[in-house]
């Protein structure tokens, strides 16, 4: 479904991403682990189109999507969340998603009639607030959202433009381990309709969601393979698992 | 609701009551003040809607005004030709410098835009044939027929005031519209706009074009207004005063424009022309510095209403 061939990205002299080949299989949750500047989100960045890709390809759904633009990705069926939530903050959950619904349905060069009287926007925007557990936050706006709803917001928002393949950058990131059972619960339901590649630092929730694991180290990709053998590898064990996966 | 139709309301009676007093004068301020809204209105479509701090609305402001004047001395007097050709040469100027500068952001968006409209300003300057920098005079006010006499002050203030009511209302539309919504969400958060599908730089150059096009329309009017198109129309301190119009009268409010306008011009016009008493009691010759005036009281204001005017009505509604 995505496949990355040879893709790197420096900043000035660092080298961020380099010489990166992966596939993400249709169905599959693949995690994509590494230690603290590995190069994970750059990387996201660069398959998002946040980011331009200085060398390799990115093929997505059999199309070279390397030199498209971040918002024709999203129309592509390529949405990603971020590590840092980004979120409009002055919205209300409702608008938040509605917005994103309103991304894909149709032109938005409307200057006339009232963005209001479109129900069928609204919707379909209290469907996904559901999913997420934000419901009974519809009004609220969503700077005053606990951290944990702001992150399940920031998943929604990517939801919300129905991928067929979504990335996921941390998506517990900052969470106690309530908040973030209910965010692996979420993917747990996604993960029967879409593919997703996941970054993640929380191991427990990687072994229990992934299918298969790629590892991310200085750049490179050291290792994929099922978590099994992800887990037993010796040069991952070396590079980045060894004191986590000790204990 | 209720508000638009009472600010119109007094707006409509103003004339006439001035009439009655004798004052025409002030019907020909009053509708310089509401040429002035529609530019100011147009500019807070992009600055306070859109988020682009523009410091080059002048250039379609005054681009506008030229076209006009233009048209006027080659012979083109109908406003159904002339104003259309006005807001569409300051909309292509908009497409042009919109399309280069909105690749920019931040402290490199405002010097770019000033620097594009910096260069419209010399390009008029170096046009001798039509008054270099001693600027163009006008034969006459635009026509425009079905029997209207523009050149009665009465009529041409209820044309510009009607044309302010349209733009209004555009924008209040605009702003509920889908349009609106996806300018308010770039604002918000551009890079999420983005990445949830929206082609940004788009939705931002439509906007810029469309407050470039507005502001064609009050520069076709401001030309009308004195029969005489001056080069300092595209002058950055123009565009500096549209600012002031806005960050006055309120960021991203649909009534900023306007009453910023208002207080700003008619503070010029109230310390230019009359002897405040106890003022010059205590600075005699404080009308030889009028401008130094105007800016302490807008600072004044600023202090008081750190969100501009508007905003203080929408505080007291909500408390």
């Amino acid at each position: 479904m995505l496949e990355l061939r040879g893709v790197s990205k420096r900043f000035g002299g660092v080298v961020a991403t380099d010489d990166v080949t992966l596939d993400v299989v249709r169905g599959e949750v693949h995690a994509l682990i590494g230690p603290n500047g590995a190069g994970k989100t750059t990387l996201i960045g660069q398959i998002s189109g946040v980011l331009p890709t200085d060398m390799g390809r990115i093929v997505f759904n059999n199309a070279d999507i390397t030199r498209l633009s971040a918002h024709a990705r999203v129309h592509a069926g390529l949405a990603r969340s971020y590590q840092i939530t980004s979120i409009f903050r002055r919205f209300s959950v409702l608008d938040n998603l509605a917005l994103a619904v309103q991304a894909r349905s149709g032109s938005s060069f409307s200057f006339w009639h009232p963005l209001a009287s479109e129900s069928p926007l609204f919707d379909e925007a209290r469907s996904i607030a559901a999913e997420i557990g934000l419901a009974d936050k519809l009004d609220a706006s969503a700077a005053t959202l606990a951290h944990g709803e702001q992150r399940a917001l920031e998943v929604g928002l990517a939801l919300a433009t129905r991928p067929q393949l979504v990335l996921l950058d941390e998506p517990m990131a900052g969470m106690g381990p309530e908040e973030s059972n209910r965010i692996i619960a979420l993917m747990e339901k996604m993960r029967e309709r879409l593919t997703i590649l996941l970054v993640e630092h929380d191991m427990d929730a990687v072994f229990r969601l992934a299918t298969r694991i790629s590892v991310l180290v200085n750049g490179r990709i050291i290792a994929t393979g099922a978590p099994q053998a992800i887990r037993a590898d010796p040069e991952v064990r070396k590079a980045y698992l060894g004191e986590e996966l000790a204990a | 609701m209720t508000r638009a139709l009472l600010v119109f309301g007094v707006l409509a009676i103003f004339p006439l009551t001035m009439q009655a007093m004798d004052s025409l004068f002030y019907v020909s301020l009053a509708s310089r003040i509401l040429i002035y809204a529609i530019a100011a209105t147009s500019l807070n479509l992009v600055l306070g809607y859109g988020g682009m701090v523009s410091f080059g609305h002048a250039a379609f402001f005054g681009a506008g005004a030229f076209v006009v004047g233009i048209l006027a001395v080659e012979g083109v007097r109908s406003a159904w030709i002339a104003w259309p050709v006005a807001m569409a040469v300051a909309a292509l100027a908009a497409l042009v410098i919109g399309a280069m500068s909105l690749r920019t952001r931040g402290v490199y968006f405002i010097m770019i835009t000033l620097a594009f409209a910096q260069m419209m300003y010399y390009i008029f300057v170096s046009l001798k044939t039509y008054g270099g920098d001693d600027g163009l005079s006008m034969p006459a006010r635009s026509t425009l027929g079905m029997g209207a006499n523009l050149r009665n002050d009465l009529a041409w203030y209820y044309l510009v005031l009607a044309i302010l009511a349209a733009v209004l209302y555009g924008l209040h539309r605009l702003t509920r519209s889908r349009f609106g919504r996806v300018i308010d969400a770039i604002r918000e958060n551009e890079a999420r706009a983005e990445a949830i599908g929206f082609p940004v730089f788009r939705y931002k150059l439509a906007c810029f074009v469309i407050a470039g096009a507005v502001g064609g329309l009050a520069g076709a009017l401001i030309a009308n207004q004195s029969n005489y198109v001056s080069p300092s129309l595209l002058h950055w301190i123009q565009s500096g005063t549209l600012m002031i119009m806005v960050i006055l009268g309120g960021v991203g409010t649909l009534w900023g424009g306007l009453i910023g306008a208002a207080v700003l011009l008619g503070l010029e016009h109230l310390i230019a022309d009359y002897r405040i008493g106890w003022l010059a009691a205590l600075a005699p010759n404080y009308q030889d510095h009028a401008g130094l005036a105007v800016g302490a009281v807008l600072l004044a204001i600023v202090l008081v209403a750190p969100e501009g005017i508007a905003g203080l009505f929408r505080r007291r509604r909500h408390a």
